[in-house]
């Protein structure tokens, strides 16, 4: 991670392109940082793919298409945040796709039943589900069960209290939250795109500038080193599963606001983690812990977005997208093997 | 590191003489330690002298990573005492050793090869500008510490899994050192090292030792070639220390018998094989 940080903020004196063949210098340079900067690949295979669609049909780049792709983005993008956080940290979290319907139930549950104000009503969701995201923890650090059981297991419990306690039925959005509350926390336009973009820049700048994401690349990368150079090695992996049940809640109730009713099928169960999942993996973040890039989670949900997006319009079989979406996978982490052994070896 | 090197000059220090206990940089008492039924350490005594490099060898099993990683508060031990400089010590865990000037060098190497040079040396330790990693200062500081150490390490930026085994163990060295440490202890040193990298180790040792502020106790398999730097030799066998002579008065020959003796002591106690 820190070299693909490092390297474009260092100002490195053996660098400079010499002034005679000054260009081929400074294309050899944009070659290497390509290589060496994990983003780089999936933003060209994003911008592409806007180029392609938008050929294809004229109305791609249209307002209105640009909201659909925004909306379809920001959400999913924020738990892949969460999701990044934890495959960092050497683990995963697939309950948080429960804990984005849960969390607009537990708001309008305080709102509606116990007459919390709004603004409380929706920190009060929050915490709660930092809350389920501690549990989590705590069992996979404490317990010493792996992540994959431990959030599996909890997806299915909080699934059984979704529909339990909604009765399997949809409920309404509070009353109190209609008007600047919803349209600013996710039923305007551009809310969610926006709040998504706030979000990966701060966790960006977490991952890559401070301690926190230092120690959590430490936790993935080596465990053991970690623990022995004195790393509270528990609090670093439970405070990560509770950023992303929090992060996870946080675009539910977005989600929520948006699509205007409380929906105990709200994102669809697995399809929330396996999305992020996917979002994260096509970004180049590798599954054995150590590294990851927030920026490139975010391009990968985006692609995945347009692609979606792109064969709707131009009126390709929508059922292919699955197709392309394991494509991509596979095709993104075979690239990342190749990759990172080209960094490893001499050239970077 | 530099004003230890500025102060070798003038006062080289000789293989210090067995002095009074509490001039004893570290002491450990009929300590023991096990693992369920497992009887690691059973009643270890050691003495480590200010300023003195002590080897500790042993064969497998002997229950050296145990010693170790109880000295540094690892594993707390389940009878015995531990001072430092006299006084008693109940390390609580690794941060509590470090925080009374005890520091490990693992054998299993606690870097992380994610993460750049710089970022290794200050692991858990790191300058901060809240809420930010003070990046600039640490890479700056990692540079002058490498320097003034005499290690060559061409670039701080580069990730430590580009490194070459003796550069990963001279970084996670000069890591502890850096963090004031007192009393180092190396576990296996010269692991996984060529003649000329484990060399350069050995020199690094032999600069902490007339630098005078740091204790050093290097746990080695291969005995033979650490054995050049140390003041003392020390051997644990089934958890006890059974063996502690100066350097000087000891040879590899020696040390080589007394754990083939063991060996060929362990064999004739089986009935032999058909």
């Amino acid at each position: 991670m820190s070299e693909t940080v490092e390297v474009t903020q260092r100002p490195a004196p053996e660098q400079q392109p010499a002034p005679a063949n000054g260009s081929r210098r400074v294309l050899s340079l944009l070659s290497d940082a390509f290589l060496r900067r994990r983003e780089a690949s999936i933003l060209l295979v994003a911008v592409g793919l806007m180029i392609y669609f938008q050929f294809s049909k004229s109305n791609y780049l249209s307002k209105s298409n640009l909201i659909n792709l925004g909306q379809s983005t920001g959400p999913i993008a924020i738990v892949a945040v969460g999701i990044v956080l934890l495959l960092v940290a050497g683990e995963i979290d697939l309950s948080v796709g429960m804990v984005f319907a849960f969390a607009p139930f537990l708001m309008h549950f305080a709102i509606d039943f116990y007459s919390v104000p709004v603004i409380p009503g929706i920190l009060l969701a929050l915490l709660i589900s930092a809350g389920i995201g501690f549990i989590n923890g705590f069992i996979v650090v404490k317990l010493r069960v792996p992540s994959f059981v431990t959030t599996l297991g909890s997806f299915y419990a909080l699934q059984g209290i979704v529909l339990l306690t909604s009765h399997a039925y949809p409920a309404e959005v509070p009353k109190a939250a209609e008007g600047h509350i919803r349209t600013w926390l996710g039923a305007g336009n551009w809310a969610e795109i926006s709040w998504c973009l706030v979000i990966v820049a701060l966790f960006h700048v977490v991952l890559t500038r401070t301690r926190w994401g230092l120690h959590t690349i430490a936790v993935g990368g080596n465990l053991l080193g970690a623990t022995e150079a004195g790393i509270k090695v528990s609090r670093i992996k439970i405070g990560n599963f509770m950023i992303t049940s929090a992060l996870g809640a946080f675009a539910g109730i977005m989600e929520a606001f948006r699509v205007h009713t409380i929906d105990p099928n709200l994102g669809g169960g697995t399809q929330i983690p396996f999305t992020a999942i996917s979002a994260a993996v096509i970004g180049g973040t590798a599954l054995a812990g150590g590294s990851g890039t927030m920026i490139g989670a975010l391009l990968g949900m985006f692609v995945l977005a347009e692609l979606q997006d792109g064969f709707n319009l131009i009126g390709f079989n929508a059922n292919g997208i699955f197709l392309i979406t394991g494509l991509a996978i596979l095709a993104s982490m075979i690239a990342n093997q190749y990759l990172s052994r080209l960094r490893r070896t001499g050239r970077a | 590191m530099s004003e230890a090197l500025a102060g070798a000059a003038d006062a080289p220090q000789e293989s210090p003489a067995p002095a009074a206990s509490t001039s004893d940089a570290l002491r450990v008492e009929h300590v023991a330690k096990s693992f369920g039924g497992v009887t690691a350490l059973r009643d270890v005594n050691l003495r480590l002298g200010r300023g003195e490099v002590l080897g500790l060898i042993g064969d497998n099993g002997a229950g050296k990573s145990t010693l170790i990683k109880t000295i540094c508060g690892f594993h707390q031990p389940d009878a015995g005492r531990i001072f430092v400089v006299g006084e008693e010590v109940a390390l609580r865990s690794v941060d509590h050793a470090r925080s009374v000037g005890i520091d490990c060098v693992y054998q299993d190497l606690a870097l992380v090869n994610e993460l750049s040079v710089f970022h290794n040396m200050f692991l858990n330790r790191e300058k901060v500008r809240w809420p930010l990693l003070n990046n600039r200062a640490m890479r700056k500081l990692a540079r002058q510490h490498l320097a003034s150490m005499g290690l060559n390490i061409p670039d701080v930026n580069a990730e430590v899994a580009k490194l070459s085994g003796g550069q990963r163990q001279a970084i996670a060295v000069a890591r502890s050192v850096y963090s004031d440490a007192r009393i180092l202890l190396l576990d296996e040193p010269l692991a996984a090292m060529g003649a000329k990298e484990g060399t350069q180790i050995l020199d690094l040792i032999r600069d902490l030792k007339a630098g005078g502020k740091v204790s050093v106790i290097i746990i080695a398999h291969n005995y033979a070639q650490a054995l050049d730097v140390c003041d003392r030799v020390n051997v644990l066998q089934h958890g006890q220390i059974t063996f502690d002579k100066r350097r000087a008065d000891t040879s590899v020959e020696e040390l080589t018998e007394l754990m083939v003796a063991e060996y060929r002591a362990s064999r004739a106690a089986r009935p032999p094989a058909v």
